[in-house]
């Protein structure tokens, strides 16, 4: 029986009738035309599906729609702002070249994200450990790390004066 | 992914009417392990009844001896919680160990153990612990609870509502990950209560247990070298692609050892 979800994307309210089997990337993917998300597994393994959900990222092959009822979503087309201007993520990876075939780079980048909203000056240790849940199969690992890491150190709110 | 009904109802009572009333409904927690299995069609529920509004399964708070730690409380929850830190760091950790950090934001303690994989990390926490398990119904002791394969005491029609751990002296918990699924190879969870000890292991055999010989060694002198002369015996144990039975009785030894030193 289908139901409907009603939802906050990327600050804008949205609403859909849904199957219960809907997954919440099919909903953003397939029925918001939200394609940035992407879907590499299809086992949760990968990552390339994260999101964040009221604030968290999660990944969303592993999340119903009707399970985000009332949620707020945030998806990678919602990082820049209006104008264009690449969030200060997107930019270091751009900055830093960290991505190769760029397909993983939508999670790569939401998941760092929410690290730094958690843990403004993460160490590289805490860098690479936070990333365990997304692969890059083109193993651009080293560039990734460095643009997380450069964009903690241009963003952190206490950043060293020396 | 087969088709289901969804209900998303609000207390513990809804739930109970739902799971008798449905012919084959299936109890949505965090959804990291069911939505996977979903997904590759390994199960047909007719219904999912989600869980996420019953006020009743959330919340973690330090009682007498310990904590008690609501069936839907996400691993992230409980690796972050202050509380949690400081009455059983042990704990903590272990939750902070689970899958990855969006896993973690979404999977349940209650989930995990009603699931009870073979190689899971809580149920490790929860038999070392002598932990109880709060249920819709009832209180199931740990040594109870996990009964074998992927199988619990929890009878059709009941739930966890909740998990009572009692606060060790001491305590750590140990694993070594598969490169590739990074679940645990093996996982061990040590922990003294005054002179008594409890030596749980996971993803070693078909379900959590305890290595009694281990308990015994370290009860009568709490150092790694005491179970240097004891085996664990491979035939009970799994061997797969990722490491033989033989090889999984040696590193739970490693393991142990190193947790006491740890501890």
């Amino acid at each position: 029986m289908p139901i409907t979800v009603s939802l906050t994307v990327n600050g804008k309210p949205a609403s859909r009738e849904v199957e219960p089997r809907t997954l919440l990337v099919e909903l953003l993917r397939d029925h918001l035309g939200l394609t940035g998300t992407h879907v590499g597994c299809d086992t949760s393994q990968c990552g390339a599906c994260v999101i964040h959900l009221n604030g968290r990222s999660v990944k969303s092959c592993a999340v119903l729609a009707v399970q985000a009822e009332g949620a707020s979503v945030l998806t990678i087309e919602g990082l820049a702002t209006p104008d264009g201007t690449l969030h200060p993520m997107q930019a270091a990876f751009r900055e830093h070249h960290g991505l190769q075939c760029g397909f993983c780079t939508p999670g790569m980048v939401m998941s760092a994200v929410d690290l730094l909203k958690q843990n403004p000056r993460p160490s590289e240790t805490e860098v690479r450990d936070w990333l365990e849940g997304n692969l890059c199969r083109c193993t651009g690992y080293q560039n990734i790390i460095k643009a997380v890491l450069a964009c903690a150190e241009a963003t952190a709110p206490a950043a060293s004066a020396g | 992914m087969y088709a289901f009904d969804y209900h998303r109802p609000a207390s513990l009572a809804e739930v109970a009417r739902l799971l008798a009333s449905r012919e084959d409904a299936k109890l949505l927690a965090g959804g990291q392990t069911l939505l996977p299995t979903l997904r590759q069609r390994l199960a047909q529920p007719t219904d999912l009844v989600d869980l996420a509004q019953v006020d009743e399964l959330r919340g973690l708070r330090a009682v007498d001896d310990g904590l008690l730690v609501g069936a839907m409380t996400t691993h992230h929850t409980v690796s972050a919680s202050p509380v949690a830190r400081r009455v059983i760091p042990a704990l903590a950790e272990l939750a902070g160990g689970i899958g990855d950090p969006q896993v973690r934001n979404r999977g349940t303690l209650g989930g995990s153990i009603a699931n009870n994989d073979p190689a899971a990390d809580y149920p490790a926490a929860l038999l070392a612990l002598g932990a109880t398990v709060r249920t819709n119904k009832r209180a199931i002791r740990a040594d109870a609870f996990f009964t074998g394969l992927f199988e619990t005491a929890l009878d059709p029609g009941e739930l966890v509502t909740a998990v009572q751990f009692t606060r060790p002296d001491r305590a750590r918990y140990l694993k070594l990950r598969s490169q590739a699924s990074r679940y645990a190879t093996a996982g061990v969870f040590v922990a003294t209560f005054g002179t008594a000890v409890r030596v749980a292991v996971t993803g070693a055999g078909a379900c959590v247990f305890r290595w009694t010989d281990a308990e015994r060694a370290l009860a009568a002198d709490f150092r790694p070298d005491v179970i240097d002369g004891l085996t664990l015996d491979p035939g009970d144990l799994n061997g797969d692609i990722h490491a033989s039975a033989e090889y999984r009785a040696h590193l739970v030894k490693v393991l142990v050892r190193r947790a006491v030193n740890q501890c």
